[in-house]
């Protein structure tokens, strides 16, 4: 029981939040990056030509291949064994989960899209519509209600994979945990239980919201139809 | 073909996103890095012959390290130290750098004249921090190895460690010979594990994943002593009654040495020098009294088996 004491020691609780700052930070930025260019990317997608789709293919497959860590290891590392150009962990941190969420984003998008059954583009169409009119009041509004709920697992998956980035020398709420642990290793070998459940504690606060957003929209979904 | 294209542009992606990125963050050491042509281009620094011609003798791709002048005129040395390593690199509970690495840096930091900046690096990636300069030198338990070796230079060994063997006080284990037809816990693969089963095949071997099931297997008496590295095996019987570390030193011992870039001559040759210098001070002795001591206790056999001064390994 005493181990719980090691959260309040020193500085620990307040690097603990510091910690869960970078997270956050890290995440926000990617995410929202990810959702404008993920858009784009997925209006791209549902292009008819050929080899774009299949450029579109290969990225997307690429990214989903390679683990987060690798992507880490190829732009913080990568880049300046290429170029010499010295990026920092954090901003590496943020390019890798921008290219990420953005293939995700893109694909999820795409689906959206297609998902849409044909007849209302055409039933839009024969009302008279122009073609910005039904994208604006019958496609995005259809397009975003399917899409909501997974672009929030979406966000919350890479909240959670944003623990990768001490590899590269980021100190984010899992790494401050981890070193909390170790410098109280001999008094209190029993500290891990109480800060690993602080940190869940702390990941819950920042996903649980998400999902419930998620949740409200699916129920509303479901009462408006 | 198309998987080359698309990884191309993935970095071209990267590139760009960075580009975007790089005006605000560098700021000052920009100019010092600039493409594959750093080996002729120094711009108004002293190119010191000595240098240079080590830089030609390693292939270019660990460009852009920091020569001793460099770091001097910066104002600030960057070293790769544990974060989570107590007591070789930690945090303590009030958010400062502490232990053996950390304190060795200190000093480094100190009579090179400039401010220390301590960057926290991974075990898996501390050749990698170095290979691309992102630190000037690492300090971070790092064995010497002949792998290692290929990829960083490393200065002469701070530190040392074998293995050790822990038994209960009742009937404490001196040497491999009291062993005989007994039962020992190791952990799967580790050193210890290999020194045994190639030296002593009449010792019996009980195997454990982790360390922590070893630790519960000795203390429940499921086998008679347990060996794994000394700092280790020191560590634990001083937190536990009860059990005695019998043996203190055994195989081949590993030194743990600064590293520096791969061709950073001067650098290599200033820590040398530093070392070399601080052995006559006995700079380690004291930097494990006010580290490891605590840890490990303050026995002088102990500590001899730990310590290496002036880089002198016996």
């Amino acid at each position: 029981m005493q181990g719980i004491s090691v959260l309040f020691t020193g500085n620990n609780f307040v690097r603990l939040l510091s910690g869960l700052w970078v997270t956050v930070r890290i995440s926000l930025i990617s995410i929202g990056f990810s959702l404008i260019l993920g858009t784009l990317l997925g209006a791209v997608m549902t292009s008819r030509n050929r080899v774009v789709k299949a450029i579109c293919r290969v990225y997307l497959e690429i990214v989903r291949i390679m683990p987060q860590l690798v992507w880490l290891f190829i732009v913080f590392f990568g880049i300046t064994r290429l170029t010499g150009l010295n990026l920092s962990g954090e901003l590496s941190a943020v390019i890798v989960f921008t290219i990420w969420g953005t293939a995700e984003m893109g694909d999820l998008v795409r689906g959206a899209f297609q998902a849409i059954p044909r007849h209302q583009f055409e039933s839009s169409l024969s009302l008279g519509l122009t073609k910005p009119q039904m994208y604006f009041y019958i496609i995005f509004p259809q397009a975003v209600r399917n899409l909501l709920p997974n672009v929030i697992n979406l966000a919350t998956r890479m909240i959670k994979t944003t623990a990768l980035v001490s590899i590269i020398g980021v100190t984010e709420v899992l790494k401050v945990g981890k070193q909390i642990i170790d410098a109280n290793r001999f008094e209190f070998p029993d500290a891990a239980i109480w800060v690993y459940a602080a940190i869940f504690f702390m990941y819950f606060l920042i996903c649980f919201p998400l999902s419930m957003i998620s949740r409200a929209i699916v129920k509303k979904q479901q009462r408006s139809e | 073909m198309k998987l080359i294209q698309k990884l191309s542009a993935v970095f071209a992606a990267a590139a760009m996103m960075l580009t975007l990125a790089g005006c605000g963050n560098s700021g000052t050491s920009s100019t010092t890095t600039n493409s594959d042509t750093s080996k002729t281009s120094t711009p108004a620094s002293t190119a010191d012959s000595a240098e240079s011609s080590a830089d030609e003798s390693t292939t270019s791709t660990n460009a852009n390290f920091r020569t001793v002048d460099q770091i001097k005129e910066s104002g600030e040395v960057k070293i790769g130290v544990f974060s989570d390593k107590n007591p070789f690199g930690y945090v303590d509970n009030d958010g400062n750098y502490k232990g053996y690495d950390v304190y060795f840096a200190e000093r480094i930091a100190k009579d090179l004249g400039v401010k220390l900046t301590l960057v926290p690096v991974e075990a898996a990636a501390r050749a990698e921090f170095l290979e691309t300069a992102k630190v000037d030198i690492i300090l971070a338990n790092f064995t010497v190895t002949p792998e290692r070796a290929e990829k960083v230079d490393f200065a002469p060994a701070y530190m040392k460690v074998a293995l050790g063997v822990v038994s209960p006080d009742s009937a404490v284990i001196k040497s491999v010979d009291d062993l005989k037809g007994k039962t020992l816990i190791v952990v799967k693969g580790t050193t210890a594990e290999t020194y045994f089963s190639e030296n002593a095949p009449d010792v019996k071997l009980q195997k454990y994943d982790e360390y922590n099931e070893a630790y519960s297997a000795l203390q429940d008496g499921r086998g008679d002593a347990f060996s794994t590295d000394n700092t280790e095996v020191l560590a634990w019987a001083k937190s536990n009654p009860g059990f005695t570390v019998g043996i203190d030193s055994l195989g081949s011992t590993d030194a743990i040495a600064p590293a520096v870039t791969k061709g950073n001559a001067t650098l290599l040759q200033w820590l040398t020098d530093e070392i070399t210098a601080l052995g006559e001070e006995q700079f380690f002795h004291k930097d494990y009294d006010e580290t490891l001591a605590a840890v490990y206790g303050d026995d002088e056999a102990y500590k001899e088996n730990l310590v290496v001064e002036g880089g002198k390994m016996d």
